[in-house]
């Protein structure tokens, strides 16, 4: 296997984009992508895209040639994919792109992620995001995603002694990292009493525990190492990108309160990268909810199952603390466009290595990002080096 | 999404089952294939007791349109005795709700198609009060 | 010999008092309450219809019974408010009572005695050997018109019974019926809420073809009132059927095990079959017992039942006076909420 670089980022504003469509969100992550790797576009040998549901958030299938073809490149005839597994679809293109470099049969790559929320009314994309679960055997019952995500925390409380203070916590310090991040939805600071007396949506999950469903667009763009270094004298590696699956009902699950896909995901990534859990610098998680944070921190190995809570009670997470997670903000503050997700996550780990991330800074070497579909039935773990 | 409620009907009004004769393992949603044993799987169709546990709850604020009049509703995780964890609705209070309160099945109503669409039935909990 | 075998019932949780209507439509609720003899109503959860009722109902009468329900070869949901105007309710208690695919079903609406034209039915099958065993079963969610004199006894709830002649509780010594076409309460195709003709629904109606069917099967088979333990009769308020029972020759002591009204209101197909419930909890073996339900349009179904041996080994809690006294009070915005009178455009 070829080692891969990444060449090139590029992301929209994250949020309610009401004058852009689709077409037009992508069309801003890919040109600043393209800016940045310094590439004309003619280079590109193929295109992988996260989207989760263009059928029921556009009533759009066969993403993959649509953003080809507005992302201007109709004419070069090139393979372009879309792939899906719900709001792990972005983790799951960089994976895509990340082997066909890998592999020898592709040179540069497109890694895109988007998704357009908004042209559909809040609850409808709630439904459709709540399809990432299991449809018949959980949805059918009136448990959407916060119902689920929400029934992993109570058990976690009752289990492990998590408080409601230790999510709104997580809630707080995405937020404030957020107003670091110019590209993010929500850019202002809350209060821990602000989150603590927000509106329950699924008890005990309050409306700051969730993340928002945005609209947004992220590209990156990969280059196998030769390759790269015509392109960028700041390239970033990867060096592992891991991908678990696990029962798509939380129901089924070996246990609620860990996620197994994520567990395994990690393992081989670090395995893969030849490091341990330790030697991770940044991170980006995927909080759709701020329970998923937490559990995040157990089941990549940050800290031991069930003691999550204390990384974000000990400001360990923090921007200034041991492991900075989510500096971009997060699902929670930065948002959420689904199938965009896991992509911003890893051009955010890019630019914390590359020294570009601006006010929101770390000292990092090697960051990870982990994508996550549904309640944790797709898992996708990344790492990263300078 | 006529058909694809009726396909499922017996196993939403009676919480008919699925056993893996080779493992000994229940399993409920119904599966064609015992994820322990695979091709060994010897599968056969049960009916469970309806009777379990509460492993985990939410009560539901935020509701889906479909669910709306219903808010605020409980959701639970409910482990039945032969085994299997399933996501099901509890009809009690909030308050009432604890984890490791015995439950069982009722039949009860979870939707319909519009007004004059077909009508979702199927399985909820109640409280078990005979136990406690 | 043919007669039930089990008994099953189910009254919803949900309680409106005769204040909190009467409160809405400023009108005095002593009065009320005095005229019809009623304190109180059922009131359905909006997860609950007549199908939830008559499964309900059908599954603990199935369980006391003791029987694979694979037995059960016919299966007869009587109510006004089936959920569907076309599409039976019997055989989605059918499929949720696990009974196959080979069974007779209907749905029937003979007003407030379609529950026990579906005892009749099952027992000319039974009878004739076509079935062993069959589920009759009456249950409503009943619909009155808000503001209307209806809405403080308009209540939900059902019974079922298992009907064969192997095990028998109860035998059958005799049915008899009582028709006529005499329109007193009715609902047109189409609207949401029934009719009625006032004061016409009582002598013309309830009390003629009650006395009828009464008087017909009690001479059929050479009885006298004194002859039964226990008198039943449709109980639409807590006034008629104390009136009907004078009429006939019956005490008080005789009907009041029976009369569940007060507390839950007109379970309309369940009324009656409630009433017949409550008496079977506490009969002895040998107890006779006269049954008469009322079916508007109209109709009275009158049985005779001889209490068997077999009572003693029969299970009998939870009690039917159990389930018509508890339950949870509610006022009157949830209840309009509940039984789906908000329009909402």
């Amino acid at each position: 296997m070829r080692r891969v670089a990444v060449i090139g980022v590029g992301c929209s504003k994250f949020g309610e984009l009401w004058d852009m469509s689709f077409r037009d969100i992508v069309l801003s992550a890919g040109i600043e992508a393209l800016e940045d790797a310094n590439l004309e576009g003619r280079e590109i040998d193929a295109i992988y895209v996260g989207n989760m549901s263009g059928g029921r958030y556009l009533a759009q299938e066969h993403i993959s040639a649509l953003i080809a073809d507005y992302a201007g490149l109709a004419e070069l005839h090139i393979p372009s994919t879309r792939v899906e597994a719900g709001d792990a679809s972005g983790g799951l293109a960089l994976r895509q792109a990340y082997m066909a470099v890998a592999s020898g049969m592709h040179d540069i790559v497109i890694a895109a992620g988007a998704e357009k929320v908004t042209d559909v009314g809040a609850e409808m994309a709630m439904d459709i995001l709540s399809s990432s679960a299991d449809r018949e055997w959980e949805v059918f019952c009136g448990a959407n995603l916060p119902a689920l995500f929400a029934m992993i925390a109570r058990l976690h409380m009752e289990k492990f002694g998590t408080k409601p203070e230790d999510l709104a916590k997580v809630s707080v310090k995405n937020h404030r990292n957020a107003t670091l991040n110019p590209k993010a939805q929500f850019r202002r600071e809350i209060s821990l009493e602000v989150a603590l007396n927000s509106p329950y949506v699924a008890e005990p999950l309050r409306l700051f525990d969730c993340a928002p469903i945005s609209d947004g667009a992220s590209v990156v763009i990969l280059a196998s190492e030769e390759v790269a270094k015509k392109y960028t004298d700041t390239p970033v590696y990867i060096s592992a990108c891991c991908q678990a699956s696990d029962y798509i009902a939380l129901h089924s699950r070996r246990d609620i309160t860990t996620m197994d896909a994520v567990v395994h995901a990690s393992k081989q990534a670090y395995k893969q990268a030849g490091i341990e859990p330790k030697d991770i610098d940044v991170a980006e998680v995927h909080d759709s909810f701020t329970i998923a944070e937490i559990i995040a921190y157990e089941d990549l190995g940050f800290v031991e199952k069930g003691r999550g809570a204390e990384l974000i009670r000990e400001g360990v997470t923090e921007l200034d603390g041991e492991i900075p997670v989510n500096p971009s903000g997060g699902l929670k503050a930065c948002g959420h466009a689904i199938g965009a997700t896991g992509i911003r996550q890893a051009v955010e780990i890019v630019l914390q290595l590359r020294g570009d991330a601006g006010k929101r800074q770390v000292d990092a070497e090697r960051g990870l990002a982990l994508n996550i579909g549904g309640t944790g039935a797709t898992a996708v773990v990344t790492i990263f080096e300078r | 999404m006529l058909p694809r409620f009726w396909r499922k009907i017996k196993y939403r009004y009676n919480l008919v089952g699925t056993y893996c004769e080779n493992c000994g393992t229940y399993y409920y949603p119904p599966r064609n294939l015992c994820p322990k044993c695979r091709r060994k799987s010897r599968i056969k169709e049960v009916q469970l007791s309806g009777k379990g546990k509460v492993i985990s709850y939410s009560v539901v604020h935020d509701a889906p349109e479909n669910f709306k009049m219903m808010k605020p509703y409980v959701v639970a995780l409910i482990q039945l005795d032969e085994g299997p964890v399933i996501t099901s609705q509890l009809v009690c209070k909030p308050e009432e709700v604890k984890i490791g309160m015995r439950v069982k099945a009722v039949f009860r109503k979870y939707g319909e198609e519009g007004e004059s669409g077909i009508i979702y039935y199927g399985t909820k909990f109640v409280p078990d009060e005979k136990i406690g | 010999m043919v007669g039930i075998v089990s008994y099953g019932t189910y009254i919803p949780k949900f309680r409106i008092k005769v204040e909190e209507i009467a409160r809405i439509w400023g009108e005095n609720a002593e009065t009320i309450k005095n005229g019809l003899g009623i304190l109180q109503k059922s009131v359905p959860d909006f997860d609950e219809d007549t199908a939830t009722i008559a499964v309900e109902a059908g599954r603990e009468a199935v369980r006391r019974a003791r029987i694979d329900p694979k037995e059960i070869g016919a299966v007869y949901v009587g109510s006004e408010s089936h959920p569907y105007a076309v599409k039976p309710t019997a055989t989605i208690v059918g499929e949720a009572l696990g009974v196959g695919n080979e069974y007779f079903a209907a749905d029937l609406e003979f007003a407030c005695k379609a529950g026990t034209a579906g005892i009749q039915i099952c027992m000319g099958l039974v009878k004739a050997g076509m079935i062993k065993y069959g589920l009759a079963i009456g249950a409503d969610t009943s619909q009155s018109r808000p503001g209307d004199a209806l809405e403080y006894s308009a209540a939900a709830g059902g019974a079922a019974v298992v009907i064969g002649n192997d095990g028998v509780i109860a035998e059958i010594e005799g049915t008899y019926s009582f028709t006529s076409d005499t329109p007193d309460f009715w609902r047109r195709e189409g609207q949401p809420y029934p009719s009625h003709g006032g004061r016409f629904t009582g002598i013309p109606a309830y009390f003629r073809h009650i006395t009828s069917a009464a008087k017909g099967l009690m001479e059929e088979l050479g009885l006298k009132p004194s002859d039964f333990s226990y008198a039943v009769f449709h109980q639409p308020n807590g006034k008629f059927p104390v009136r009907v029972a004078k009429m006939l020759g019956f005490s008080t002591e005789q009907i009041k095990q029976g009369l569940v009204v007060s507390h839950i209101g007109n379970t309309y197909s369940g009324s009656s079959l409630l009433g017949l419930c409550a008496v079977l909890d506490e009969a002895k073996p040998g107890d006779r017992i006269l049954l008469v339900s009322f079916g508007s349009g109209a109709g009275s179904d009158a049985f005779s039942l001889i209490v068997t041996d077999e009572i003693d080994d029969f299970e009998r809690t939870p009690k039917v006076w159990d389930k018509v006294m508890s339950g949870e009070f509610i006022d009157y915005g949830l209840y309009v909420k509940l039984r789906r009178k908000i329009k909402f455009g």
